[in-house]
């Protein structure tokens, strides 16, 4: 009994401790939020718990019209990457905003929405639902992004509201070309039902293309994140932290899930070749510019485009009964979680370092590195990550990205992994040979800010550093979810 | 017990090094004493180790890592031989390099690092499989970047990028050697007489496919081990501190190219399984052109520093060519190389640091007369540079003795000539520097003791003598020039090194000295 409440839980707790937030005064409202925190804890680990993967039915509604939610295994790890983020941003946030401060005000129901909305997408079992989850989490991300009021917030927030808009409408009428071809909005029916009615493919084909490209935007997928680097270079570090750990991994789950549906009943190759191509562009645009950043947060933002990339790439060969297929998944998994935790880590690190020097340019954040170690210790390691080099989860990733290519006979993605390695490498040290310059004429003298906010980094960073040890662990849990199985299977 | 050893051997710098990574700048007394403590706690580890591996005991751990793939550390024989020389010499590393950076800024960073920087190269002896070997091999990078750019100048900073560039490249391509034979032939571990020859009947593998992996595993490890063309980062990178120079040449950066090599060699495929894929002639091809190039460009090098630097290109393919040989003679050349150079090759930066420590002397120019003032720093120059030659009873003698029988025992007559040649300009590279400093009048004044006397009224950087990196401290700061020799933290282990090089050569034939080991270990690696 208790555990059907689990699921639905996950979702409208975070909305009620929003709206407490949003109503109770600071003091009270900063104890509601450990407490509501503590409490997702144990709604996730009663999730993890449960022997069987849980499903709820809301409302008496089943399928195909149900409002169903599911926690398969793909869903249980961005659920734990989610806690992990949330809990150090939002103990990072609560010594990084000044007591009373308008903008925190502003923050803390917007943060707890954006949970709620990023559990619904993991867990929804439907498409429609799935429409709603997106748009809670853009409307969320939208208003975290303006959260400061100034003017290159606003514009950014505009453009992204625009961008997010768009995309959301697009997704819908996706949902709707599906309904209307078959009559289902279930997404684990949606294949079936599609392979039953095969003369409505071209429906189903334009449905695809249409959902792609709107996952595509909201996963700042290049050419399609023209929206990104404004929105999170310019947001308050913890929004950039959110934003970019979190809010670009839902849409992009929820692009998994619709390709591991519909790539058994449609003829995908020549789109998951297309994809994976705009992702090599994505990666080598993104880290190209990212080089030539003279803001850090901006070269961060940067590294997130160039990021997402490497995530659209096991789709020129995942496909049912390629070989290869469930490494990959597995490998795009691995990625999801490294950049999450690594890229929060690192905006945080970086927030402590333009608070220290109170400028925000690399050349300026000389004296911040000296005066804040272990927030530079954190971006190191961070950057350990994204290079992907040992033991790091984002070299497990790279790890099983390289074999699931090379089984699937697919060498030449290989090149890419190898050489995005360099390209990351040389934007991360652009930032991590700030502290070996002679310390800055103007060394001013500031009064160190509270460990806390570095210690939240660093905890993060030292996940994302040395996760590949818990790598093997991880892929024995997965590979032992029913869908995963099967496309191991084939 | 036993099974503390291996991660204790780990652990000492390891944990040395984090916990100097927080000391406050000035306490010198804590922080020597952790460097100390931790180099004397490593070598106290292999000595059991060596003890115990005498005994039969094997030590090893196994840790899960990546899926189907586990972190190994095993004491074989060859790991042992390596992370002995590199136990070894970090303690005489470590009393040099306080004495060296008495009054430098950032000292807590430096020898945090340069304690991470060690774990990185006991752990790469100790990686009883590829992906271990990768994993130490990578923090090795990276532990020793901060090191080269210790001093922070645009000079430094753009050899730090350049090694970067170099090293993060070799990275690259090794990794890509590893995943492609692992998608192969499964996890692979190395094993005396090679991990391939148990997998030889695997379907679907050919021999193109083990040609390919292997030229991708030299390229890979050849950047550090500098072999030509991979080598254009070492000599720029001698603008590092002279005990990171030093750490570097010996047994760090460089070596753990080598040592990768000789890995790959031996105990991946297999010397007698190389031999009939017919990779180990170009092999030599490449380290024979690479020892000749190496000599011929440190001809013509002023800067002490450079000389030496192109010296180690040099002589680091001569362990290389020793692995190419294919025979036990040259086996034991290479190998005790690996060994004898880094004795050897410590010894000459030591004394270079000493020169310009005390004197301000960074060039051969300048060294006129200096074994008058410098007389015991001059002969353990002496010493290495009579070894780097081949001069009997030190310890070069002996390898390029095996080398020359391994040529032989191969039937490459060419190789040597090659090893004639490269012996004759090691000669004309080092002769003269001997000459100049024994024979020659020393000049009125030494660069430091003239740099004391323009301080009053000239720049730091305006003197014409001092190349821009020339010393770590700030004129005003910097203590009155030393009436005698280097100072006694600097000496003593320049001394100690050039012992140890003349002792490796004179007692060669006794039981556990380098050559005596490196024969146990060619016998396992050529045994049916």
């Amino acid at each position: 009994m208790t555990e059907g409440l689990l699921l639905p839980l996950l979702v409208l707790w975070p909305l009620l401790v929003g709206l407490g937030v949003y109503a109770l005064p600071e003091r009270a409202s900063a104890a509601l939020q450990v407490l509501g925190t503590v409490a997702m804890a144990g709604l996730v680990v009663g999730v993890l718990a449960s022997p069987e993967p849980l499903r709820a039915a809301l409302g008496g509604w089943a399928a195909p019209l149900g409002i169903g939610l599911h926690a398969d295994r793909l869903a249980e790890s961005m659920l734990v990457l989610t806690l992990l983020v949330y809990a150090a941003v939002l103990l990072y946030a609560q010594a990084y905003f000044a007591h009373g401060s308008e903008l925190a005000r502003r923050f803390w129901p917007l943060a707890w929405m954006l949970w709620a909305g990023l559990n619904a997408g993991y867990l929804s079992a439907d498409l429609f639902n799935l429409y709603v989850a997106l748009e809670l989490v853009g409307l969320a991300a939208v208003g975290l992004t303006a959260l400061t009021g100034q003017s290159t917030a606003l514009a950014a927030a505009l453009r992204y509201l625009l961008a997010a808009l768009l995309a959301s409408n697009l997704f819908l009428l996706a949902v709707v070309l599906l309904y209307t071809s078959t009559g289902s909005l279930a997404l684990d029916s949606v294949g079936a039902h599609l392979a039953a009615t095969g003369s409505s493919t071209w429906a189903a084909k334009l449905a695809l293309a249409l959902a792609l490209v709107a996952l595509a935007l909201k996963t700042a997928l290049a050419p399609l994140h023209f929206w990104l680097p404004a929105a999170h270079g310019n947001a308050v570090t913890p929004v950039s932290a959110l934003l970019s750990a979190l809010v670009l991994k839902v849409s992009l789950l929820i692009l998994l899930r619709l390709w591991l549906e519909l790539a058994p009943v449609l003829d995908l190759a020549l789109l998951g070749l297309l994809l994976a191509l705009l992702g090599l562009v994505a990666s080598v645009w993104g880290s190209v510019l990212a080089l030539t950043q003279r803001k850090i947060k901006m070269l961060i933002a940067y590294s997130s485009v160039a990021q997402v990339g490497y995530l659209f790439l096991p789709l020129a060969w995942l496909l049912p009964g390629g070989l290869g297929a469930a490494l990959a998944l597995e490998a795009t998994v691995l990625h999801l979680l490294a950049h999450g935790l690594a890229k929060a880590a690192m905006f945080l690190a970086a927030g402590v370092l333009v608070l220290s020097a109170g400028r925000d340019d690399l050349a300026s954040l000389r004296g911040a590195v000296a005066r804040e170690p272990l927030a530079f210790a954190a971006l190191t390691l961070a950057g350990v990550s994204l290079i992907g080099l040992p033991p790091s989860l984002g070299f497990a990733a790279k790890w099983q990205m390289m074999q699931a290519a090379l089984l699937a006979d697919q060498w030449p993605w290989l090149l890419w992994l190898l050489g995005g390695t360099l390209l990351s490498a040389a934007y991360v040290f652009r930032v991590l040979r700030l502290a070996f310059l002679p310390a800055s004429e103007a060394f001013e003298a500031r009064a160190p800010l509270p460990q806390r906010l570095s210690l939240c980094a660093l905890a993060l960073a030292l996940l994302a550093a040395f996760g590949g040890f818990g790598a093997a662990a991880f892929s024995d849990w997965l590979a032992a979810d029913a869908l995963l199985g099967h496309w191991g299977g084939a | 017990m036993n099974d503390w050893l291996l991660p204790l051997t780990l652990a000492s710098s390891l944990l040395a090094g984090l916990i100097i990574f927080f000391l406050p700048e000035r306490s010198v007394g804590w922080r020597s004493a952790l460097n100390l403590g931790a180099a004397v706690l490593k070598l106290a580890c292999v000595a059991a180790m060596l003890w115990g591996t005498q005994q039969g005991i094997s030590y090893e751990l196994r840790l899960p890592f990546l899926p189907g793939h586990e972190l190994l550390l095993r004491a074989d024989p060859l790991g042992l031989l390596f992370v002995t020389l590199s136990a070894v010499l970090w303690l005489l590393t470590t009393v040099y390099a306080i004495g060296y950076l008495e009054h430098s800024p950032n000292r807590s960073r430096f020898f945090g690092f340069f304690s991470l920087c060690v774990t990185a190269t006991v752990g790469i002896a100790l990686s009883g499989n590829l992906l271990t070997f990768f994993l130490f091999y990578e923090l090795l990078t990276l532990a020793t970047y901060p090191l080269v750019v210790h001093r922070g100048t645009p000079q430094v900073l753009q050899a730090g990028a350049r090694y970067l560039a170099y090293t993060l490249g070799g990275g690259v391509v090794l990794l890509a050697a590893i995943v492609w034979l692992q998608t192969l032939v499964g996890p692979v571990e190395f094993r005396s007489g090679g991990a391939l020859v148990a997998l030889e009947a695997t379907a679907g593998v050919e021999n193109w496919m083990l040609v390919g992996i292997f030229a991708l595993f030299i390229a890979g490890l050849g950047v550090k081990a500098a072999i030509a063309p991979l080598h254009g980062w070492l000599p720029q990178a001698m603008v590092a501190p002279a005990p990171v120079s030093a750490l570097l040449h010996a047994v760090a950066v460089v070596k753990a190219g080598a040592f990768g090599i000789v890995r790959v060699v031996y105990e991946v495929f297999g010397i007698e399984f190389a031999h009939n894929l017919g990779v180990l002639l170009p092999l030599a091809v490449v380290a024979s052109v690479t020892i000749v190039f190496g000599s011929l460009r440190a001809l013509t090098q002023d800067d002490l520093k450079r000389r030496l630097a192109y010296s180690t290109v040099s002589q680091v393919s001569y362990i290389v060519l020793g692995v190419a040989l294919f025979g036990p003679a040259g086996t034991i050349g290479g190998l005790v190389h690996l060994v004898h150079q880094g004795i050897m090759k410590i010894t000459l930066f030591f004394c270079a640091g000493n020169y310009a420590e005390t004197l301000g002397v960074h060039r051969i120019s300048q060294m006129a007369g200096i074994g008058q003032r410098m007389p015991w720093t001059t002969a353990a120059f002496t010493v290495g540079a009579l070894g780097m030659i081949g001069v009997p009873p030190v310890a070069g003698f002996i390898s390029k003795w095996y080398l020359g029988l391994g040529a032989i025992e191969a039937g490459l007559g060419w190789v040597l000539a090659v090893l004639l040649f490269s012996s004759l300009l090691n000669a004309a590279y080092f002769l003269p520097i001997l000459r100049l400093a024994w024979f020659e009048a020393p000049p009125p004044s030494w660069p430091h003791e003239a740099h004391a006397a323009h301080a009053a009224h000239a720049a730091h950087e305006a003197q014409p003598d001092n190349p821009p990196h020339a010393h770590p401290t700030a004129p005003d700061s910097a203590p009155p020039p030393r009436t005698g020799d280097a100072a006694p933290l600097l000496l003593l282990p320049t001394l100690c090194a050039a012992a140890l090089a003349l002792l490796a050569g004179l007692a060669a034939g006794v039981p556990l000295s380098p050559l005596d080991w490196v024969r146990f270990i060619t016998a396992t690696e050529y045994l049916p």
